[in-house]
């Protein structure tokens, strides 16, 4: 920023700042054609959520036993299933739930992510290398194999699933967190604050937190594919959400059965999951490039 | 002097945080498997046992000793090899998981070969290409193997690729016919066959092994083609291969004789450590198919509950990690120049 820009009156705008923001990184991100489609697809993912009961024609658990297992069209737009359930309500009333997940696993694998890896980077020693071993040992582990066990032990349901994943989920925040914590540890303005008497945890939450945001933020979306994934595939193999919930990797496992004949079962979920893990990989390297240039090349 | 000195200390550094992260991961799996809501002794005697026999029974796993107390016993456990039974099968868990260990490492091991194979030369080929169509294409194609279901597009191939167009063979390792025909001295069906002078069980094998062993492929060379991408990247824009260029080298000289030759390194690193999270999608991939491996044996250990079988699984994808990780530090060392 020149000295003339801050001398430039404030734009006529009555937008908050924050919002002008989100609306600048949005127009960045629909510029480029992937990350329009990750974008696009997360919103209809969002407004399906919001406006299920307006969007699905029928219940998701209203079983007809006179009319299983039809094909597409009929007026049931993706069949129906084995009970006679409508397969596209299943799928809208599903996203709640794979919305519920993305945004309970984000909000606390975040900001555990965030404490571990700053203060750890902040004061270094004994305390940063006992932090570091420990999300090795979670690093050491696939993601799948270590949430199973955590889900083995407390118990197949989809609350134990969630947390499973975000007991999992967190190291890599952690680590990104302490690598962008350590460049700027050392910087003159964090000598200012402590020089003027800032305590530690002040200077974490107030100067050192709010830099490694974005990164997080950028970690947190791309995450969110892996988390759906993570989450379909404990769905898939019993451990996360329990019939009758339209979860779509239950659904997709449910519809095992009768998949060589009616392929609409598990077609349609698997599309679903594919789309919205697709759509969050895309809307998390746009936003790599929007708001940090310097990390475009890292993975 | 001081440099071997170095070494040796970097080196003894080096497997202590090895020691650390091995303790680190008992602590873990002891925690999961003891501290967890779910009360082992009770799922051992059932809702109705009476008082005295769930009392013997806390007693007999050691659950009215001190935590520490239990920690050693369990340590001296894991080293003396000792990982108890499996509930379901009735034999001690180590024997089941080496008896089912080939299956899954003869699928991750054609699945790396198919992944890498693919990986790097479309890694190279979108670096030499980059933002050209050739780099967009690697890059769609390698987007979709990092987000599909492997489980679903398990399922999706199986009803093209068997029900529909019946090319490969169905789930299990062979056909329903074969089985039982060959005597197992490896456990690798394939070397088996041979060995047994079997060319149709060979062929029926390799049949099964294909379809699930080119998907497992295909989600690992997502991550293989994305890193070969990036690190030839790194390599294209040194001076060196402008240097190269002016030398009279042509192109494609300069990219397998010099760049190619200087990531070697770093590639050997990637595809173990793909190798490893093979082992992710072999517990889908191997529920989808039916594949009698470490997968689902986990998996079908899980739905019972039997925490003894389920703990030590994790306990030994945690160790062949580790293992991974410390193979490809010591290629690195023993293959990089500067390391030296």
């Amino acid at each position: 920023m020149t000295a003339k820009d801050i001398d430039m009156p404030a734009p006529v705008s009555r937008m908050p700042s924050s919002l002008r923001a989100v609306r600048n990184i949005a127009v960045f991100l629909m510029r480029s054609p992937p990350s329009a489609f990750g974008l696009i697809v997360v919103a209809v993912l969002v407004a399906t959520a919001v406006f299920a009961p307006l969007i699905a024609p029928y219940s998701p658990y209203a079983q007809n036993l006179t009319n299983v297992l039809q094909p597409p069209g009929n007026g049931h737009l993706f069949g129906t299933d084995e009970l006679g359930r409508d397969i596209f309500s299943r799928l809208v009333w599903g996203s709640r739930i794979t919305l519920t997940i993305i945004f309970l696993v984000s909000i606390v694998v975040g900001p555990i992510g965030l404490i571990v890896g700053t203060t750890s980077g902040y004061f270094g020693g004994r305390f940063d290398t006992l932090m570091m071993r420990i999300t090795d040992i979670f690093l050491s582990f696939p993601s799948l194999i270590l949430a199973l066990a955590f889900v083995a032990a407390l118990g197949p349901s989809l609350n134990n699933a969630i947390i499973a994943i975000a007991l999992t989920a967190w190291p890599p925040i952690a680590r990104l967190a302490r690598a962008e914590t350590m460049t700027f540890r050392k910087a003159d303005y964090i000598a200012a604050a402590r020089l003027q008497g800032a305590s530690p945890m002040r200077i974490i939450v107030k100067s050192i937190m709010p830099m490694c945001l974005p990164s997080v933020m950028i970690r947190l979306t791309l995450n969110m594919a892996t988390v759906i994934l993570t989450a379909a595939g404990l769905g898939f193999l019993g451990l996360g959400a329990q019939p009758p919930m339209p979860e779509w990797g239950a659904m997709i496992a449910t519809g095992r059965r009768y998949m060589i004949d009616s392929w609409w079962l598990v077609t349609f979920p698997g599309i679903a999951i594919l789309s919205v893990s697709l759509a969050f990989n895309l809307l998390g390297d746009g936003l790599r490039d929007a708001l940090d240039p310097k990390q475009m090349n890292r993975r | 002097m001081l440099k071997n000195r170095i070494r040796v200390w970097s080196l003894s550094s080096h497997l202590g945080s090895i020691a650390a992260t091995l303790v680190g991961l008992l602590v873990l799996t002891f925690a999961i498997g003891r501290f967890m809501p779910a009360d082992p002794a009770r799922a051992m005697v059932g809702e109705d046992a009476s008082r005295e026999v769930y009392e013997q029974a806390v007693r007999d796993l050691g659950l009215d000793r001190p935590v520490w107390q239990q920690f050693l016993h369990y340590l001296g456990d894991v080293f003396t090899g000792n990982f108890g039974h499996s509930i379901r099968t009735g034999r001690p868990v180590i024997e089941d998981i080496i008896h089912v260990m080939p299956a899954t490492i003869e699928l991750a091991t054609f699945a790396i070969l198919i992944g890498a194979g693919l990986g790097i030369p479309l890694g190279i080929a979108a670096a030499v290409n980059k933002d050209r169509w050739q780099d967009h294409l690697v890059r769609v194609f390698s987007l979709f193997g990092h987000s599909m279901p492997i489980f679903w597009t398990g399922m999706i191939a199986l009803i093209v690729f068997y029900a529909h167009l019946g090319w490969v063979g169905g789930s299990g390792r062979m056909s329903q016919f074969y089985i039982g025909m060959v005597p197992s001295r490896t456990g690798f069906l394939l070397i088996d066959s041979l060995l047994a002078g079997q060319p149709e069980v060979f062929w029926s094998a390799l049949n099964h092994l294909i379809l699930p062993a080119s998907l497992l492929g295909y989600s690992s060379s997502a991550y293989i083609t994305r890193m070969t991408r990036s690190f030839m990247l790194d390599q294209l824009s040194q001076e060196y291969m402008t240097t190269a260029r002016v030398k009279g080298l042509s192109r494609r000289q300069t990219i397998w004789r010099h760049a190619f030759i200087n990531i070697r390194v770093q590639l050997v690193t990637i595809v173990a450590l793909a190798y490893g999270s093979l082992l992710e999608g072999a517990v889908l991939i191997e529920t989808v198919f039916a594949w009698p491996g470490f997968g689902q044996y986990l998996t079908s250990n899980l739905i019972i509950g039997d925490m003894n079988a389920v703990m030590t699984c994790v306990l030994i994808v945690g160790v062949i990690f580790i293992g991974l990780n410390l193979l490809s530090d010591v290629l690195y060392r023993l293959f990089d120049p500067r390391t030296k």
